[in-house]
């Protein structure tokens, strides 16, 4: 029978299986952070249980911790949730990447980076960004803390298999639109429960097409159309990525996992429960206008007005929305000023993403009234980025040369935006009070992200990306 | 945890639609390490004004409102993050049951596993639990988790799908990993067996 990656995935995990039952599946990796598990360290304590594989578990901190002398956490009870993982880890034998750790960043972007994250495992991380694993063709999801004590003690998660959508995105991306784009546009257009109840394969040549950071950012957001997971099936592009990673297979078992590996993906005919088919060519350069990630549009739209909404429901949704960002309806969006500009976060903070916004800042400056700043995803990223000398551009252009961690994201430490204040943001979500109480949050790509910085408000990057042949190549390669 | 079997009680009405954990739980709430007191955190940016001071608009503080131990909401409830401190927020504040069009699935398991009763009814069947008295309360609704049944006060009774895995697991207030230690024996021989990946 034709299978799709799902379908394998889920088999090849599957440890008891009895009707009437979800299927307890075996968990080949487990990423931790400082915020969502204390309380299930707690719980295993308090039953007297140990962890059962701390080998496969490993451990990051990155929620709360500051970006600017990082060593000096200066709130109490961040300081006491940090200390707390270290001492878990001790007590439970988990490796820990620490603030002094060369590997230490976002957990999502340490787990591909060192090369943890590799096709055919099932990954779970107390945070719902875990999806963005599942570009390497691995099930990854995220879960509660109930969930992390339960992997810590067990090793396995009881889990309902969810339906299966195929979204298949066909051809070629324009000028200046990127992966953050294509999510946004599909978030826009299909709603942000689309994906509820489902796992998502992305297929299609677009995707194919797409570098593994291009695709983590992809996966990573589809938890904000509603999926339980996101999967690519693996391909010579994912064995790239992988080969030479820290923790990755070496010589002949790589090249062996690498066969294994090309079995995942979707046999042909493989069913679907739904399948949704996009044209890569209709897709613009994207803003977020609202407070969910569907309130989303064109960099040439306009924010719709309470009067255009059909029903009362939709009418009470969008004032809420237009009231908490400040508009009245029927602004361009090239018309709104930001006062701050993050580029950061597990969805955008790569090095590739750093890449693409140097060069539209590169010989630039960043607008007087805007306060900018570049948060990279992990130690990694941000030497890498410091060996290209990407660091001085940004830093000459007037943007803030950060270290790594979740920042503004989500605001748990210093770094958030004052109420009333606008933000263009490469993290993954704009909801109310998500990067501080009042903040207005406009989710958009790094290099949209970069032009915004240096206009003081929404422009279409591509009227400032260079033009010719030689310099568009210039682009594409990266 | 005790077991669930019913409950009756009061239903505050959150007449919202993709209530996200950000507004149940917001992020400065997170820091804390243990599971106690989240209760006067819950929907904080909604029910305080920036100066403290409560929002009397709030649909949840009006003297009635409050003592509500159900809580009725629209669609995809619980959307947004994977923190556990939402539904630990909830029940110490006194819910133990969620009514709503349709839930986050991350949220909906976090429920379960702390003893909350997450319940999905249409849009049609929760303006039939509604009475005419009032849109944020409605004063008496009976659930029963064996049986799967809502009952308005106003004598509507409703039918609700219930995964039966989960049912067993809140009605006897089982602890999972208990549950799942005892197939300790498979779980070793998968490993022992298992292919590579
Ligand atoms: S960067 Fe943002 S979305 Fe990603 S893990 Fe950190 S807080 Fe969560």
């Amino acid at each position: 029978m034709s299978k799709t990656i799902i379908d394998k995935l889920w088999d090849r995990h599957i440890v008891v299986e009895e009707e009437n039952k979800p299927d307890l599946l075996y968990i080949d990796l487990h990423l931790i952070h400082e915020v969502t598990s204390p309380q299930a360290f707690a719980g295993l304590r308090e039953k007297n249980r140990t962890v059962r594989r701390p080998d496969l578990c490993f451990a990051t901190m990155d929620h709360n911790i500051p970006t600017v002398d990082r060593f000096n956490i200066k709130d109490e009870t961040s300081r006491l949730q940090v200390q707390t993982l270290e001492k878990n880890c001790e007590e439970f034998g988990i490796q820990l990447e620490g603030l002094n750790s060369e590997q230490q960043g976002i957990v999502h972007v340490i787990g591909p980076e060192l090369g943890l994250t590799l096709p055919g495992k099932t990954i779970v991380c107390g945070d719902s960004h875990t999806s963005t694993h599942g570009a390497f063709g691995a099930l990854s999801f995220g879960i509660g803390t109930s969930e992390v004590e339960h992997v810590l003690a067990t090793q396995t998660l009881w889990q309902n298999k969810p339906k299966q959508m195929n979204v298949k995105i066909e051809g070629e991306l324009g000028f200046g639109v990127t992966a953050k784009d294509v999510i946004l546009w599909f978030i826009a257009k299909y709603g942000t429960n689309v994906g509820t109840g489902y796992i998502i394969e992305f297929s299609g040549s677009t995707v194919r097409n797409f570098s593994m950071e291009e695709r983590m950012t992809l996966c990573n957001m589809s938890i904000e159309a509603g999926a339980k997971a996101s999967v690519v099936s693996p391909d010579e592009v994912t064995f790239s990525y992988i080969s030479g990673k820290r923790y990755a297979p070496k010589n002949q078992e790589f090249l062996e996992s690498c066969k294994r590996w090309s079995e995942l993906a979707s046999d042909e005919n493989a069913r679907f429960d739904q399948r949704i088919e996009i044209d890569a060519s209709e897709i613009e350069p994207m803003v977020t206008w609202g407070t969910t990630p569907s309130m989303c549009l064109p960099i040439s739209g306009m924010i719709p007005a309470e009067e255009n909404s059909s029903s009362i429901e939709e009418k009470q949704s969008l004032r809420n929305a237009l009231h908490y960002m400040g508009f009245r309806g029927h602004e361009q969006i090239e018309d709104i000023s930001v006062q701050h500009v993050f580029i950061g976060s597990c969805t955008n903070s790569r090095l590739s993403d750093l890449i693409q916004a140097s060069k539209v800042v590169e010989g630039r400056k960043v607008h007087p009234e805007v306060r900018a700043i570049v948060v990279p995803g992990s130690q990694t990223v941000k030497k890498e980025a410091e060996i290209l000398g990407l660091h001085q551009i940004f830093l000459d252009a007037g943007f803030e040369w950060r270290e790594s961690g979740c920042s503004m994201c989500l605001g748990m430490n210093d770094d958030i935006v004052p109420e009333g204040e606008r933000c263009a943001s490469t993290s993954n979500r704009n909801f109310a009070g998500r990067q501080g109480k009042g903040a207005r949050t406009h989710l958009v790509s790094p290099i949209m992200a970069a032009a915004a910085a240096l206009k003081g408000k929404f422009t279409d990057v591509r009227s400032i990306l260079p033009k010719t042949e030689q310099e568009v190549d210039h682009y594409a390669g990266v | 945890m005790p077991g669930f079997k019913t409950h009756s009680g009061s239903a505050a009405v959150l007449d919202r639609n993709h209530v996200d954990t950000d507004q149940i739980i917001p992020k400065q709430f997170l820091k804390k390490i243990d599971k106690a007191g989240y209760g006067e955190y819950l929907f904080f940016d909604w029910r305080y004004h920036s100066d403290g001071t409560e929002n009397k608009d709030f649909e949840l503080n009006s003297k009635e409102t409050k003592e509500a131990t159900i809580l009725v909401t629209g669609k995809n409830f619980g959307c947004g993050s994977s923190r556990e401190h939402a539904p630990w927020a909830l029940k110490d504040y006194g819910f133990q049951v969620i009514i709503a069009e349709s839930f986050a699935d991350i949220f909906f398991n976090n429920c379960v596993k702390n003893g909350i009763l997450p319940i999905r009814l249409s849009k049609g069947e929760i303006q039939n639990l509604q009475s005419e008295n009032s849109e944020t309360l409605i004063r008496t609704l009976r659930v029963d988790l064996e049986k799967q049944l809502v009952e308005s006060e106003t004598g509507e009774v409703f039918h609700f799908e219930f995964d039966p895995y989960w049912k067993k697991m809140l009605l006897n207030g089982w602890d999972e990993i208990s549950v799942t230690l005892q197939q300790e024996a498979l779980i070793k021989k998968y490993e022992d067996e298992r292919i590579v990946n």
